[in-house]
């Protein structure tokens, strides 16, 4: 996995402050921010693999506007959402979001009781909170640096803490080993800063019990590649593939998110008027010639 | 905040704080909102609540009466599980504060949703 990909905006500043107002209403005016979100989260529901026709629980790490579960509740899902900004969340109320939010830093751990949680994706929050620390190392004074780093080495126990929750769950099952038992599992999109990072992370989860691994999808665009940590205790299942991209890798990126949220980029109705006009010429029928406004917007006039 | 999500907060990551469970709710608004019936996630929550602490928290904002006393021993009881929906999910403390049980710590809730921030030195 060589390099990693641009620095990201979060590491500008913490979390809270840098999920402002400004940014919070991208998430509900950029529609490629909002694809983006909705993509993924789709995809973190595919690699939590619930079981068929069962209306789980699920908790979303970095819930913020609610997009991500909107595509929980779609599937019919219930979920409890924790997010670190309030101006993120009153988006969410603003979208009418049907899952309870919490307001709290995960940083600080995961609020609840074990086992409750039939699953739990976290999207991009992770390395945002990580960031919170080393930006403030990175500034400040030697002492204060100490603090950072401890810190820091809090916010990972957080994370294995949170790991343990569902360690819990596992136990849990076991004990309801009734029914058919199926593991549950943990996802985490992030953008790691390292290589070592990812293997630290991977380590700390094998050590908390965890089976799994990162799944990477489309590994060769700088665009479009998306890390998947995924946990799962309980069960043995392999870990999913990650999508590939053939040829030119932006452009299967945008074609799935095409295809998921029926955008309608011009290129995307050229190409569907070509293979129609395709279609209809091979039945003997008369097609317009191609032109240069072929698929494009035309005004009202028109 | 629904009483579901009550059923499986606790105030742990304090300090200090051993169980942090349940949290009282000290309510000032109260509503119910409309969610849409499931009989078979109510099935699958039941074994996953703590009753006690359900009852607690139903007692806290006045729908006591609205829930059996123990969970029930017959899951395809409809009316049974709908009075469960009803409190579970229906139920919603829109304004007030969540009390931790040891620490006396309290965390806002303001339009639904409980602001559960603590400082640096209280984790
Ligand atoms: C890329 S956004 C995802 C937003 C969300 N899934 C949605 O559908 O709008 C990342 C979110 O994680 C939140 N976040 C970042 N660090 C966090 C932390 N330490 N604790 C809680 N939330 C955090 C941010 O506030 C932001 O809303």
């Amino acid at each position: 996995m060589g390099k990693m990909t641009a620095r990201r905006p979060e590491h500008q500043s913490p979390p809270d402050i840098f999920y402002n107002e400004e940014e919070a209403q991208k998430y509900t005016r950029n529609t490629r921010i909002m694809d983006v979100q909705s993509q993924c989260s789709v995809r973190a529901l595919e690699l939590l693999a619930l079981p068929p026709d069962q209306p789980s629980i699920l908790l979303d790490l970095g819930c913020g506007s609610g997009l991500s579960g909107e595509a929980i509740t779609e599937q019919g899902h219930f979920w409890v959402g924790l997010d670190i900004s309030q101006a993120m969340l009153d988006v969410a109320l603003e979208r009418s979001a049907e899952g309870d939010m919490l307001l709290s830093d995960l940083g600080h751990g995961v609020p609840f009781r074990p086992a409750m949680f039939d699953g739990a994706a976290q999207n991009s929050a992770c390395r945002a909170s990580a960031e919170e620390a080393r930006t403030a190392a990175v500034r400040q004074h030697r002492e204060q640096q100490r603090q950072a780093d401890e810190q820091q080495r809090r916010r990972l126990l957080a994370l294995w803490e949170r790991q343990q929750t569902l360690v819990e769950n596992r136990k849990r099952e076991r004990e309801q080993a009734a029914r058919k038992s199926r593991g549950s599992r943990a996802v985490f999109q992030f953008y790691p800063e390292s290589d070592q990072q990812v293997s630290l992370i991977v380590k700390q989860a094998t050590k908390a019990g965890f089976t799994g691994g990162v799944v990477v999808d489309y590994p060769n665009s700088t665009k479009a590649k998306k890390l998947y940590l995924v946990l799962m205790c309980g069960g043995s299942a392999p870990l999913p593939q990650g999508l590939q991209d053939e040829g030119v890798p932006e452009a299967a990126y945008n074609r799935r998110l095409q295809l998921k949220k029926g955008v309608r980029t011009t290129a995307a109705i050229r190409e569907k008027i070509r293979q129609k006009k395709e279609r209809r010429m091979k039945q003997g029928k008369q097609v317009h010639r191609d032109s240069k406004y072929t698929g494009r917007p035309r005004s009202s006039r028109f | 905040m629904k009483l579901i999500t009550h059923n499986m907060l606790s105030s742990k990551t304090i300090k200090g704080v051993v169980y942090g469970y349940p949290l009282i709710i000290r309510a000032s608004q109260v509503l119910t909102k409309d969610v849409d019936f499931n009989p078979e996630f109510i099935q699958r929550m039941i074994p996953k609540l703590d009753w006690s602490a359900l009852k607690f928290a139903a007692k806290c904002v006045g729908h006591e009466e609205d829930l059996p006393d123990e969970p029930p021993a017959n899951m395809a009881d409809e009316d049974v599980l709908k009075r469960i929906h009803h409190v579970v999910m229906e139920v919603d403390v829109v304004d007030g504060f969540l009390e931790c049980p040891e620490t006396k710590r309290q965390f806002p809730i303001t339009n639904g949703i409980p602001n559960m921030l603590l400082n640096e030195n209280d984790v």
